[in-house]
């Protein structure tokens, strides 16, 4: 089970990339346990600047909104490709 | 195949680059010859097609209306997307760790010219504040780099070298410098530490993400074009509605009507122009051909350009974000330096000019 964790502390983009990320996992059917963090402290352990940030299994993948699409295919390539 | 990806790395810029860089030059010379028939469609639109006559209120209302809102408009589309794309070679990960050891005074300025430049949302203040504290950086030079992001707003700054042209324009952008510098050095030494939430303190940053990697000039394209829409969008109809209500200043209020209230003579006028502008926050680009039109009419230069700054500087949202960090003795005493700088900025330019 791969755990997806969005950080972001509930600005819009912080909503929007979450709600992406619900929407393409269910849509490829992946395994995955998606969380939104909203902790300071927890998303400061991270090492991110600026929200919203993409964890992937503790791992920052990016920090940012760069479109569904990209996301989706970030996603891919980390976590779901094999 | 392995020669020719060596190959591709080395030229300067690849293919699909090029093409990018085509689109942009293509879309500059279509932006350049809208722009230099905006004047003549006007006057045709107001005076030609509508047959209003020339001098008539009605008239000048309009004609200034149809030419300033594509004037606008265009030079939003224009030079937010310049701006964002000369953002993209910043980063905050990177401006933290330039200002990283920094001292006061060298740091402070730093910090401003950096706040200005680094794309930042104010909704990552409190990341942004706590990964600096962290790192060892003063919280003046913090706050400098907090200050001059909001302080010196794009959109301001668009719309002033639109409406008033550069040098006034050229003002802003140097006075809410030294207004961010200012206010960071006196809350650096006033030792305001204490007044930081505990929390924040004991907070360990990780390691994390490792700096970005150099976009390509397509991503960098793309991503100028992405926010360009975003802002413009935002933005757009305050901009007509500012301009319509400025317009009609224009064509029916009769001219220096408000020297008395508004100008040079009225010290009581800077002052009022922060206070009033405080809550008007997300309306700057509403607020500034209103402000236009009012100048016009004998409104002093020093008070406008106080009350621009604190439309885009003092915002309650933010505020209230920061709040989460910063206890509020600290919130109160960051309100009340930016505030004084403002106003002395704004008697300052109604001395010089």
């Amino acid at each position: 089970m791969t755990t997806i964790k969005v950080l972001g502390m509930g600005c819009p983009t912080c909503k929007r990339l979450l709600d992406d990320v619900n929407q393409i996992v269910a849509k490829n059917n992946w395994q995955a346990n998606v969380e939104y963090v909203t902790d300071i402290a927890e998303i400061m352990s991270y090492g991110v600047m600026s929200t919203p940030a993409l964890v992937v299994d503790e791992k920052v993948l990016m920090v940012g909104h760069p479109g569904a699409a990209k996301v989706e295919q970030a996603l891919f390539k980390t976590a779901f490709s094999a | 195949m392995q020669t020719d990806l060596t190959k591709q790395e080395k030229t300067p810029l690849s293919s699909p680059d090029l093409c990018a860089w085509a689109i942009v030059s293509i879309a500059a010379v279509i932006w350049f010859a809208l722009y230099n028939v905006i004047q003549p469609f006007a006057d045709w639109l107001a005076y030609g097609l509508l047959a209003l006559p020339q001098g008539s209120h009605l008239g000048e209302s309009l004609a200034f209306f149809f030419y300033d809102v594509p004037k606008i408009i265009l030079l939003l589309g224009g030079m937010i997307f310049l701006i964002t794309l000369l953002r993209s070679f910043f980063s905050v990960e990177q401006t933290r760790a330039w200002l990283g050891g920094k001292r006061e005074g060298v740091g402070n300025v730093l910090a401003a010219a950096l706040g200005v430049i680094t794309p930042f949302c104010s909704c990552s203040a409190v990341p942004l504040f706590i990964g600096f504290v962290e790192l060892g950086i003063p919280l003046g030079v913090t706050f400098s780099f907090l200050t001059a992001a909001p302080v010196v707003n794009e959109v301001a700054l668009v719309m002033l070298f639109g409406l008033f042209g550069w040098k006034i324009a050229g003002l802003y952008l140097v006075s809410g410098l030294i207004i961010a510098v200012t206010a960071g050095v006196v809350i650096g030494r006033l030792k305001l530490e204490k007044y930081v939430e505990d929390f924040v303190w004991q907070i360990k940053v990780g390691k994390g993400a490792n700096l970005p990697e150099q976009p390509t000039w397509t991503q960098r394209f793309q991503v100028a074009w992405q926010s360009t829409k975003e802002i413009v969008g935002k933005v757009w109809l305050y901009v007509i509605v500012g301009i319509a209500i400025g317009a009609g200043i224009h064509g029916y209020v009769p001219e220096s009507a408000l020297a008395g209230i508004l100008g040079k003579g009225a010290w009581w006028s800077v002052p009022a122009a922060v206070i009033l502008g405080v809550p008007l926050y997300s309306n700057a680009a509403g607020v500034i051909p209103v402000v236009h039109a009012l100048m016009e009419k004998g409104a002093a230069l020093g008070t406008v350009l106080a009350f621009m700054m604190s439309v885009v500087a003092l915002s309650l949202p933010e505020m209230v974000i920061l709040r989460r960090v910063l206890k509020p003795q600290l919130i109160a005493i960051f309100i009340g330096t930016v505030a004084t700088a403002i106003i002395i900025t704004g008697y300052l330019f109604n001395l010089v000019i």
